[in-house]
């Protein structure tokens, strides 16, 4: 078995070291990934961390999408590579299409950062495997433009399909039906506002160790493969 | 040298807050008789060589690929004249 996970760092990329830290507290081997490699280093899954990749320029994760390194990952994760993006890694799996929508400015204009209580939805991706359904999490969000939109057809087919992965206790930011986290349709690339990484461990005063159920789910996922 | 213009809006279904919050402020401003604002991005691309029809058609693709989200944003480009 091998469990290695490629850590993709953009320029203005800020949650990559908090993500590699999860990576290796579960048992897994974290491997960085650097934006201007044509080398996924032959990774077994890929998380995109969040932070302002590219200064946000233009739209958020619209100026990654290009990358060098996305330009391996895309074809990837079209052939199954599990892929988690949280926060502006989310945005950036949406505008690079491997997931349907995209995230805009909060409703309220804020900046919200917060505990945040919220539901998984669906277990069956490789990255949710080790919570339970309708399981009540905490997560810290943080983030600017995280209000989830899609067209009224794409909502309905992901509500169909079970492609929400993760729903708001309480919507931060007016995303449509509460969605905090979808994934694509065959389900190993998952997109998500909340930050698991930060909520591995009770040191740093995290308001919970929710987020090491996604850490161990890859883990799990890729040594039972 | 042509010049042209890129106007991205969102699509009329998407919540704009920012364009709201503008609309709420102007009445406090003095101005009135606003019903609504919209915000977008103009885009002003200096081309150049003369903005023929192979020209524009390599800007519709530049809207296309890079300065819309075409899940969220409508664009049109025209010459500045």
């Amino acid at each position: 078995m091998s469990a290695r996970v490629g850590i993709v760092t953009f320029p203005g990329t800020l949650d990559d070291q908090d993500a590699a830290r999860a990576v290796r507290l579960v048992g897994a081997e974290a491997v960085p990934l650097w934006h201007a490699d044509h080398d996924l280093k032959g990774v077994d899954a890929v998380f995109l961390p969040g932070g302002f990749s590219y200064g946000d320029y233009l739209r958020c994760g619209a100026i990654s999408r290009f990358a060098p390194l996305m330009r391996e990952l895309v074809p990837a994760a079209r052939q199954g590579l599990p892929v988690l993006g949280t926060c502006n890694g989310f945005q950036i799996l949406c505008e690079a299409h491997l997931l349907p929508g995209a995230l805009t400015r909060n409703a309220s204009l804020h900046y919200v950062c917060r505990d945040q209580r919220l539901k998984v939805e669906t277990t069956a991706t490789p990255w949710t495997n080790a919570f339970a359904a309708g399981q009540e999490i905490v997560l810290p969000i943080k983030h600017g433009e995280g209000r989830y939109v899609a067209s009224a057809d794409t909502l309905a087919a992901l509500e169909a399909n079970g492609q929400v992965v993760v729903r708001y206790l309480g919507n931060p930011n007016g995303s449509l039906n509460d969605i905090a986290g979808i994934r694509n349709e065959a389900g190993n690339v998952v997109g998500l506002m909340p930050h698991p990484e930060h909520a591995v461990e009770d040191l740093v005063g995290a308001p919970s160790t929710d987020g090491l159920g996604f850490f161990t789910s890859i883990l799990k996922k890729l040594v039972d493969a | 040298m042509a010049r042209v213009i890129v106007d991205v809006m969102l699509k009329p279904e998407i919540l704009d807050p920012q364009g709201q919050a503008i609309a709420r402020a102007l009445p406090r401003l003095g101005f009135s008789g606003v019903a609504a604002v919209r915000q977008g991005k103009r885009f002003e691309v200096e081309l150049e060589g003369p903005a023929d029809e192979a020209a524009l058609e390599e800007v519709r693709k530049m809207a296309e690929t890079l300065l819309a989200n075409t899940v969220i944003e409508d664009y049109t480009v025209r010459v500045d004249q």
